[in-house]
C-alpha cells in the first residue's frame, strides 16, 4: 500500500476523486523531474502519498502551515520547479490568500493549488472545512485559472492541463467518492470550453463539481417525465469561464439555472450571471447553492439535498423556472 | 573572504553613494520609506557588492545567487542599488512611485529587473526564501538565498512557520537577516509587541544565531564569511542590529521616519549629515581596516 493512501485501488473506476489526482500527480513526476508537491500535514487526506514514497526528494511536508507552504511554493517555482500544493480549498482560499493573491498570482508563477474537500464534502466537519466562498476569492485573483472537475476522470484532465499551462491554478476537488461523470478520459477536455453532457433546446442548466453529475440526472428524468429537453453544461473552468456557451444558451433557451456547491454570492451562478447581463440576452435566472448561508453538518449527499444542489432540488428548480413565459417581441413590459 | 582594507574603504565609497541616491530618490518621490531603507543599506551593498554571484547582462541567470528582501518597504533603497548595478536605467529612479512607473515603494519582480520575490506584504520573505533554497537542493545547484526581514515583520507568525520549516529541512544554502532596527510604524518594535530575547528565539527555532552591528560594513562581512563557512546542519541567522535612518543623523533612530518626505531644507541639510556619515566611516575603516 502506497504511503499515504488511507484504501487501497481495486481499479480506476473505484478510486476517489482525490486518488485520481494523486495518480495525475505521479504520472507527472515519473514524466518531469521538475515537479515537486507540497503538502500541509495533508498528505494522507489529499493521496499524495504515492508521490511520496517514489520521490521523496521532490516531496515536502510543511507541517500545519499553509501560509508557509504557498511561500515555500512560489520561492520553488520562480527558481524552475513545477510545485503542486495540496490542502483543503478552505485553507486554500483563506488561510492562504494573501499568499495565493501575491506569492502566487502577483508574481504570476507556475504553481498549481490542488484545493481537496472542496464545497460541503467534508460535510460531517462542518463550516471550518466547508469551502462555500473559494470559488469566489479564486476567481476574482488576476493571473488564476480557476478549475472545478466534476469527477475524477475529469480532475486528471485538470491536472494534466494546468501542467501543460504556465500560470497559477487553482484547481477545487471534492473529498471522497464522486458520481461518476465520464466514461474515460477522452472526452475532449479543454481549458475554458464548457462541456455540453446533455442536449436540450427547452431551459440550461449550468452546473460545476459535484452538480453536473446531479444536473443530468434531473435532465434524464425530465426527459422522461415531462418531455423536457433540458441542455446540461459542465463548467469545469470557472475563470476563464466560457462566455460562448453561457450566452448560447441564454440565446437558445432563455432559461439559465446555475448548479453548484457553493454560496451563490460570487460563485459560478455570479460569474455566469455576469456574462448573461454584459451580453444584454435577458433570459429567467436562478442560482442554485447555498443562499448566503452556512450550511448544516451531515453527509455531503445530504447537504445537497437540504440545499437543493441535487437532482431533485435541479429537477424542482427547472419545473419553476419553466412556468415563466417568454415571448419573441421586444416588449419587455410583459415578461416574467 | 577576510575583508581588505581597500574592499572596505570601496564598500564604504559604494554604501556612501546608495545613501545618496536612496535620499534622492525619496526626494524625487516626494517622499518614502528612507528610515528602514537607509538601515538595510549597508547589507544590502555588502551582499550585492561583494559576495552575491550574479550576471548584470544575464538577470535571470538560473546558477545566480538569489536575495528575497521581506522587508519589501525598503525598496527606496533596494532600486538605487539594483540601477546602480546596471540590472535598470538610472533614470527611472526618478519616476519612483509615480503613476505607471515601473518601480514603486514595494518593487515588482515582473517590472524591475533583479528584484527576485515581489515582497510587501510582510512575513512572506522567508518561506519564499526557504522555496528557493529548497529548490536549488531539488534542481542540484549550488547557488545560495539570501533573506533579510524587518525586525517588525517578525511579528507575523508566518515568519516562525518559515523558521520552522528552514531547520526542519536543514536549508544551510539560506543565510537570512533581520534588519533589527527596532522601530516600526507606530513606535519602538518593544512598545508595540515585545520581540526579545529575539536572538533566543530563533535559537530555539533550530538557527545558528550571530548578532552583529548591521551597519558595520566589516561586522557584516565577518558574519557572512561565518556564514559561508557553517559546517552545521543548521541554518544561519545573522540578527543585523542597525539604526533606522542610517547616515542622516536628524532621523536616526526615530521610528516618526519610517516613511518621510524631504522638504528642500531638510534635503540639503540630510545631504551634509551625509558627508559626515561618510567621513566618519572612512576614518573607522582607516583606524580598523587591515
Amino acid at each position: 500500500m502506497a504511503g499515504g493512501m488511507t484504501y487501497t485501488a481495486v481499479d480506476s473506476t473505484s478510486l476517489s476523486t482525490s486518488e485520481f489526482y494523486g495518480k495525475a500527480l505521479i504520472d507527472l513526476g515519473r514524466a518531469h523531474p521538475e515537479v515537486v508537491a507540497l503538502t500541509a500535514d495533508l498528505a494522507k487526506s489529499t493521496k499524495i502519498g504515492e508521490f511520496q514514497q517514489e520521490f521523496p526528494e521532490r516531496f515536502f511536508n510543511v507541517g500545519i502551515a499553509e501560509q508557509d507552504m504557498f511561500g515555500v511554493a512560489a520561492g520553488m517555482a520562480r527558481a524552475g520547479l513545477v510545485p503542486f500544493l495540496s490542502t483543503f480549498s478552505i485553507f486554500a482560499s483563506l488561510r492562504a490568500a494573501d499568499q495565493l493573491h501575491t506569492d502566487l498570482c502577483y508574481q504570476n508563477v507556475n504553481a498549481k493549488v490542488i484545493a481537496t474537500h472542496s464545497g460541503t464534502s467534508f460535510g460531517q466537519a462542518g463550516s471550518t472545512h466547508h469551502a462555500i466562498v473559494d470559488l469566489a476569492v479564486a476567481r476574482s485573483i488576476p493571473n488564476l485559472t480557476v478549475l472545478c472537475p466534476a469527477d475524477g476522470y475529469e480532475t486528471y484532465n485538470a491536472v494534466m492541463a494546468a501542467y501543460n499551462t504556465f500560470g497559477p491554478f487553482y484547481i477545487r476537488i471534492n473529498r471522497g467518492f464522486d458520481r461518476v461523470l465520464y466514461k474515460d478520459f477522452d472526452y475532449g477536455f479543454e481549458i475554458g470550453k464548457a462541456v455540453t453532457v446533455h442536449e436540450g433546446t427547452d431551459i440550461t442548466v449550468i452546473a460545476t463539481g459535484s452538480c453536473v453529475f446531479q444536473a443530468l440526472q434531473a435532465a434524464e428524468f425530465l426527459e422522461k417525465t415531462d418531455g423536457l429537453k433540458v441542455r446540461v453544461l459542465n463548467i469545469h473552468t470557472i475563470k476563464p469561464i466560457d462566455r460562448e456557451a453561457i450566452i448560447k444558451a441564454a440565446v437558445e433557451t432563455r432559461r439559465i439555472i446555475t448548479a453548484e456547491d457553493h454560496n451563490v454570492l460570487g460563485g459560478l451562478g455570479s460569474a455566469v450571471a455576469e456574462v448573461v447581463v454584459e451580453s444584454g440576452k435577458g433570459c429567467a435566472f436562478k442560482k442554485l447553492g447555498l443562499q448566503d448561508q452556512f450550511a448544516p453538518i451531515g453527509l455531503h449527499e445530504d447537504i445537497m439535498s437540504i440545499i437543493g444542489i441535487d437532482s431533485n432540488g435541479i429537477i424542482n428548480a427547472v419545473r419553476e423556472t419553466m412556468k415563466m413565459d417568454f415571448e419573441l417581441d421586444e416588449d419587455w413590459d410583459d415578461e416574467v | 573572504m577576510p575583508l581588505s582594507k581597500a574592499e572596505w574603504l570601496s564598500l564604504e565609497k559604494k554604501a556612501d553613494e546608495l545613501r545618496r541616491l536612496t535620499l534622492d530618490t525619496t526626494f524625487w518621490a516626494g517622499s518614502g520609506h528612507i528610515g528602514g531603507g537607509l538601515s538595510v543599506l549597508d547589507i544590502l551593498t555588502v551582499l550585492y557588492h561583494k559576495y552575491m554571484n550574479i550576471k548584470v547582462d544575464q538577470p535571470k541567470w538560473e546558477d545566480r545567487d538569489r536575495l528575497i528582501l521581506s522587508k519589501g518597504h525598503a525598496g527606496v533603497a533596494y532600486a538605487p542599488l539594483l540601477c546602480d548595478l546596471g540590472f535598470n536605467d538610472k533614470e527611472q529612479l526618478k519616476t519612483f512611485n509615480l503613476t505607471n512607473s515601473k518601480m514603486g515603494i514595494h518593487l515588482d519582480s515582473n517590472k524591475v529587473v533583479g528584484v527576485d520575490a515581489s515582497t510587501g506584504s510582510l512575513g512572506h520573505g522567508l518561506s519564499i526564501a526557504v522555496g528557493t533554497a529548497l529548490a536549488a537542493r531539488v534542481l542540484k545547484k549550488d547557488y545560495k538565498t539570501f533573506c533579510i526581514l524587518g525586525d517588525g515583520e517578525c511579528d507575523e507568525g508566518a515568519n516562525w512557520e518559515a523558521a520552522m520549516t528552514a531547520a526542519h529541512f536543514k536549508v544551510t544554502n539560506l543565510i537570512s537577516f533581520v534588519d533589527r532596527n527596532k522601530c516600526m510604524i507606530d513606535g519602538r518594535t518593544e512598545d508595540i509587541m515585545n520581540l526579545e530575547p529575539f536572538c533566543d528565539k530563533w535559537a530555539s527555532f533550530g538557527f545558528i544565531v550571530k548578532e552583529i552591528d548591521g551597519n558595520n560594513i566589516k561586522e557584516i562581512c565577518e558574519a557572512v564569511d561565518f556564514a559561508y563557512e557553517n559546517k552545521t546542519d543548521k541554518p544561519v541567522m545573522i540578527v543585523a542590529n542597525t539604526k533606522k535612518g542610517c547616515g542622516i543623523e536628524f532621523i536616526e533612530d526615530d521610528y516618526r521616519w519610517h516613511y518621510g518626505a524631504f522638504d528642500e531644507e531638510k534635503y540639503e541639510k540630510a545631504k551634509v549629515e551625509l558627508d559626515k556619515t561618510y567621513k566618519k566611516r572612512v576614518e573607522r575603516a582607516e583606524k580598523e581596516g587591515a
